[in-house]
């Protein structure tokens, strides 16, 4: 089982750093607190609560999105991710190790978020929780791998959302539709994005981060 | 790959008299559509149009996974090249579909064309294909990289769909009639023959973007070479 | 349009590291070309020439970090290949031990709290090794460096100007090291060969 201690060893290292650094998960707190007020004074009076779901769904992707943006960072700037690379692990382990760090940091922006959102608009609902759960999933798998990729080009805080939205917008199509009750297939397609994306994600990363 | 490729003469007289014989037939053998008029036969352009944009899409993809298997730079190449046929015929595909939607529904833009949504998906995507491209250094890297991504480009092609499909019911739906292909003998015909002709037309400008990009390099090389 | 060249798994256990005809280029820029090159064990090459002439993209794709425009490569496999490159790969926010702990674990080397303790004890980092990176100088940065390249025991060890930044002491160590590695294969690229000049079997020079 050493796949699943070099993704520990890996994973453990990102939390690790995102504890000493305390960089990126007080911003992304702090961001989807501020992107849920604004979105208070951005809803005229009367709109529903299906309106004010789909902006939930934009502040979790966004927030999302600044998180990814941190992801690689130490990678890049110290050059680490060759030293990875050339460790015996496979580099699908460092893809997972990623994945699963920003989805405990977006998994804790949420504990907050959520129940925000509850307290600033209407009340949060276990098809919402479950949503947001399977959600998050597909969206750091693709998010992680993106963010591999914008990390190597030049204006990377530029090129990861560009990246990243269109292939978010099925996820939020899932989401929104299971959290606004429209139908358990929702839940269902959001399972099917993870499978699909997860796999394919997991497949590639290989291609992305070595030359050989 | 000589310089001088053979093929593209030939293509490009297929192409020409494909497209003589599409336009003739779109606009003197089709039957006029009872509902929409003559303006109805936009349909005979959009629909090929849309279909090579996919075809180009598959393609370039089909390149990218040879390239991840034998690391040729020709494949890299080729598939970007395919892939920038794709968003040409992509943003054609648009904007006869916008079209098509003032002409049909007289609006510029009908989110309840889930063809057209899904090209507005794929047009951002694979624009932000063409960003990564550019940002980073032109090498084995990039050609990986750019290889992932037109891959993923295509299997977001049905996920996408599908999450069309499923938005409908939450999104506030503006339902108008089908304007789908239930096409007559004769439809079907002029149809097929505008959509050779597409094809057609995307081959011979595939081959010539290929053709100058190659020209491109080998200049730069002998550029290098002298200095 | 030349096919990739290849890099394959190593055949024999003496002969840690084969070039033939090695190439590289950016775009049209010719780094170097029609390398050759045969280490084994007890060999050190010494890799020489001024800053930018191209010894480190020769590194680079000896580790197998950058694929050769060119050429084949024959490698041992990435478990026993220490490379050791520009910047000292190491996260700033970690302690060395910490940082040790994760490369010895993702190098599978048995026992590597022992070693890791070993290592930091012989670079003069032991007093330091609950104390996060970002407060080490260079030199110390680069002397944990040097521990994690050693760390799981490489047969070929590609070392890119290893003395960069070492002060008096440092550079000393580097040198006792360097002696004592002689069972295994050494590629070494620097600027100012002075030190490894005696210890070199081989020569290649970067124009």
């Amino acid at each position: 089982m050493t796949y699943a201690a070099d993704v520990a060893a890996l994973a453990r290292k990102d939390l690790l750093l995102e504890l000493r650094a305390k960089e990126t998960l007080p911003a992304m707190l702090l961001f989807v607190l501020s992107a849920l007020t604004v979105f208070h004074f951005a809803l005229p009076r009367g709109t529903g609560h299906t309106a004010a779901l789909g902006l939930l769904w934009v502040a979790l992707v966004f927030t999302a999105l600044l998180g990814l943006t941190r992801a690689f960072v130490p990678e890049r700037e110290q050059g680490l991710m060759d030293a990875l690379i050339l460790t015996p692990a496979d580099r699908s382990a460092i893809w997972l190790a990623k994945t699963l760090a920003v989805l405990a940091f977006l998994a804790v922006a949420e504990l907050v978020a959520l129940p925000a959102f509850g307290a600033f608009f209407s009340g949060i609902d276990g098809r919402t929780v479950g949503a947001v759960a399977l959600a998050d999933i597909g969206i750091c798998a693709v998010g992680t791998l993106t963010g591999a990729m914008a990390v190597a080009g030049r204006a990377r805080e530029l090129l990861l959302p560009l990246l990243f939205l269109p292939l978010a917008i099925p996820v939020i199509v899932g989401g929104v539709g299971a959290s606004a009750g429209a139908g358990g297939r929702y839940l269902a397609f959001l399972v099917l994005y993870d499978a699909i994306f997860g796999l394919l994600a997991w497949a590639s990363f290989e291609y992305v981060v070595a030359e050989t | 790959m000589g310089l001088v490729n053979v093929k593209l003469p030939v293509l490009a007289g297929l192409t020409t008299s494909l497209f003589a014989a599409a336009i003739a037939l779109i606009f003197f053998y089709a039957p006029t559509d009872a509902d929409q008029g003559i303006s109805q036969r936009i349909f005979y352009f959009h629909v090929p149009i849309a279909l090579t944009a996919y075809t180009a899409f598959a393609w370039g993809a089909w390149k990218a996974l040879v390239y991840l298997r034998r690391r040729t730079d020709e494949a890299d190449l080729e598939s970007y090249v395919a892939i920038h046929q794709g968003v040409i015929f992509g943003s054609l595909t648009l904007l006869t579909g916008s079209i098509w939607a003032k002409i049909s529904w007289g609006v510029w833009w009908a989110w309840s064309d889930d063809q057209l949504v899904l090209f507005l998906v794929l047009f951002l995507f694979y624009c932000a294909y063409f960003m990564l491209r550019f940002s980073v250094e032109p090498g084995p890297a990039r050609a990986n990289m750019c290889a992932v991504y037109a891959l993923f480009g295509v299997v977001l092609i049905p996920v996408s769909f599908l999450a069309i499909r499923l938005s409908h019911s939450f999104i506030h739906p503006i339902v108008f009639t089908s304007r789908g292909p239930q096409m007559t003998g004769s439809q079907f015909f002029t149809f097929c023959v505008s959509f050779a002709a597409m094809l057609s037309l995307f081959a011979t400008l595939y081959q010539l973007e290929l053709a100058g990009k190659r020209l491109d390099q080998r200049l730069r090389e002998l550029r290098e070479l002298l200095a | 349009m030349h096919t990739r060249a290849c890099v394959r798994a190593r055949t024999t256990t003496t002969r840690m590291l084969t070039a033939h005809d090695l190439t590289k280029r950016f775009g049209v820029k010719r780094v170097f070309e029609h390398v050759e090159l045969r280490v084994a064990r007890g060999e050190l090459l010494l890799v020489t020439g001024p800053n930018g002439s191209g010894k480190t993209t020769l590194l680079r794709v000896l580790a197998g970090l950058a694929a050769p425009s060119r050429g084949t490569l024959e490698l041992p496999p990435r478990a026993e290949i220490g490379f050791l490159g520009h910047e000292p790969y190491v996260y700033r926010e970690l302690t060395p031990l910490e940082n040790l702990a994760l490369f010895g674990r993702l190098y599978r080397v048995p026992e590597h709290r022992e070693r890791s303790g070993m290592l930091l004890e012989r670079f003069g980092l032991w007093q330091v090794r609950h104390e996060r990176v970002s407060t080490f100088s260079r030199g110390m940065q680069q002397r944990l460096a040097l521990c994690r390249v050693l760390l799981h025991n490489p047969s070929l060890l590609l070392l890119d100007e290893p003395f960069n930044a070492l002060d008096a002491d440092g550079a000393e160590l580097l040198d006792q090291t360097l002696g004592e590695l002689s069972d295994r294969a050494l590629v070494v690229a620097t600027h100012d060969p002075g030190r490894v000049e005696r210890l070199a079997t081989q020569r290649l020079a970067f124009a």
